[in-house]
Formats: structure tokens, sequence, C-alpha cells
């Protein structure tokens, strides 16, 4: 994955250059207008967060239960990362939101919600830098609840009324919308591929360092 | 009576419905291009910054423990294992 990072690095930078082609020459929405092609960056930026707490409570599960260290390395890499991607998401929404609603945010379930979940990653981070020794574990089970509350998140827009729209857009989208999505989607994934790879490279990195300050105090 | 009334009252002030889907349009008024585009560029520009910042401090903290650990490996080498006390990350 080393010899692949600086490739992938180029051909996501490449891809991300080109998407604003990609995305204009998808139809515009009938009601919103241009604001809506903020939708191609939006909803991959929250994939993207899913795909991370995916990754993070995971490894989170895998660290409490055996021990892995290296799962350990993988779960603080994708909290991280749910952190990053759940923020551009929490910033391109309001942004739509203020074209498309008149409003900049809307307590509704789902903004709540998604609120919520990225503040419990960050919650993670925290306890993980300022929680003291043992901390990985009070942080991985914080980890595991947050990635419990992903479907929820997802399915709110279905269960409540909010003014958000439903998960039924992104399958009833016309082809050329369909394709720009997808596009943008493949982008932000193998984004969040070539960011885990570094960031868990730099959390091993900073294992090996503890592993060899505990050495010099034996 | 005042049952009906309620529902009344929860119905108007329920916020409205989300869109179930997107319907497709060739063109856009040109005033309300103009009025999206800052925010579009924003949402774009947005994105780019994070993913490089990020990657830049990524790159910053790897640069600091490759930095910590030749030091620590220079002073276990000059004075035996002297018991190294490590830094506050």
């Amino acid at each position: 994955m080393k010899k692949l990072f600086v490739p992938l690095l180029i051909v996501v930078a490449a891809m991300f250059a080109f998407a604003p082609i990609v995305i204009a020459n998808a139809r515009y929405e009938s009601t919103m207008g241009l604001i809506q092609k903020i939708f191609y960056f939006h909803v991959p930026s929250w994939l993207a967060m899913y795909s991370a707490i995916g990754v993070c409570g995971l490894a989170s599960l895998i660290y409490l239960f055996q021990g892995s260290r290296t799962a350990d390395c993988y779960a603080v890499a994708g909290a991280e990362l749910a952190i990053l991607f759940g923020l551009m998401g929490l910033v391109t929404g309001p942004l739509w939101a203020r074209k498309a609603w008149g409003v900049w945010w809307q307590w509704d379930a789902r903004l709540t919600s998604a609120l919520l979940m990225w503040l419990i990653f960050v919650a993670y981070m925290l306890v993980r830098k300022y929680g003291g020794p043992g901390s990985e574990k009070l942080a991985a089970a914080t980890a595991i609840f947050g990635t419990a509350t992903g479907p929820f998140v997802y399915k709110s827009v279905d269960i409540w009324r909010t003014v958000h729209p439903t998960t039924n857009v992104v399958p009833t989208l016309p082809r050329d919308m369909a394709l720009a999505l997808l596009y943008c989607m493949i982008a932000f994934f193998l984004l969040f591929l070539v960011l885990l790879t570094v960031r868990v490279g730099l959390a091993q990195r900073q294992m090996a360092l503890d592993d060899l300050y505990l050495a010099g105090e034996d | 009576m005042i049952a009906n009334l309620a529902f009344l009252i929860a119905l108007v002030l329920q916020s409205p419905a989300g869109q179930n889907e997107f319907v497709p349009a060739s063109s856009v008024p040109r005033t309300d291009q103009l009025q999206a585009a800052p925010l579009l560029i924003a949402a774009y520009a947005f994105v780019w910054i994070a993913a490089c910042f990020y990657l830049w401090t990524i790159w910053r903290r790897l640069r600091k423990v490759e930095d910590e650990m030749q030091a620590l490996e220079r002073r276990t080498g000059a004075s035996g294992s002297s018991g190294a006390s490590r830094p506050a990350r």
C-alpha cells in the first residue's frame, strides 16, 4: 500500500480537479437549481464519514476484545477521518441549506443526529488525548457506541419527518446525475483510503516511539 | 373538538416533508446561478482546503515523530540505556 500511496494521491488529486467538469455536465435539479450541485460533494463526504466510522468501530471492537495494537492504530485513524469527513459534510450541508431552505441550520432529526454522531468521534479523540493511561479502552467503547448510531442517522430521514431529502433520492437519480455522483463517491473513497493509509502509518510510528521510550525506561 | 384542534395545530407546526426524488431540469434562471455560485464555490473550496490541511498536519506530525525517534536513538546510543523521559504529545 505504501508503494501505491504517491500514485494514488496523484489519481485522487486529478479526480478532484476534474470533478467540477463532471458535475457541470450533470443536469440541474428543477427546484433547487445550481446550489443542488453541492450534493456531489456533500453526499460523498458522508459516505467517506460512514466508511471511517465503520473502520473505527470494527477496529475498536477488535482492540477491545483481542487487544490488537494494530487495530488500535486503525481505530484512531478512522476516528480522525470521521471527524474530517464529517466536518466536510457539516460545512457543505449548511452552505446548501442556506440557498435551498433559506436557513443555515435546522434542528431536525437528520441534522441534529448527524451532529451528535460527529461529536461522539470528537469525544473519542478527546478521551484518547486527555484521558490518561488506559484511555484507549474507554475510547474504543465510545467508538463502538458512535458507530452504532450510524444506521439511525442514515434512516432518520425515513423514520422522522424532516426537511432533509430522504434516502430515496439517490436510487431514483437520473443517469447523468447518478454518474456524476458515482464519480465523486469514487474520488472521496480513494481520498479516504489515501488518508487512512498515511494516518495508520503515523499511528504505527507513534506506537514504535512509545515502545522505544518504554525500552529506555526499563 | 380540542383533539381535532390540537391535531390541526400539530399539522401546521410540522416542518415540510423532505424531497423524495430529484427532478432534472436543462436550464436554471441566471439570477439563481449568481446567488448560488459563491456558496457552491465555498463548499468545493472547503473540501480542498480541509483535505490539504489534514494531509499537511499528518506530514508535520510524522516528521516530529521521526525527529524524536532519531534524537532518542542518538541519546541512548551515546549514554547507554540511560532512561529517556517521554515528552508530552
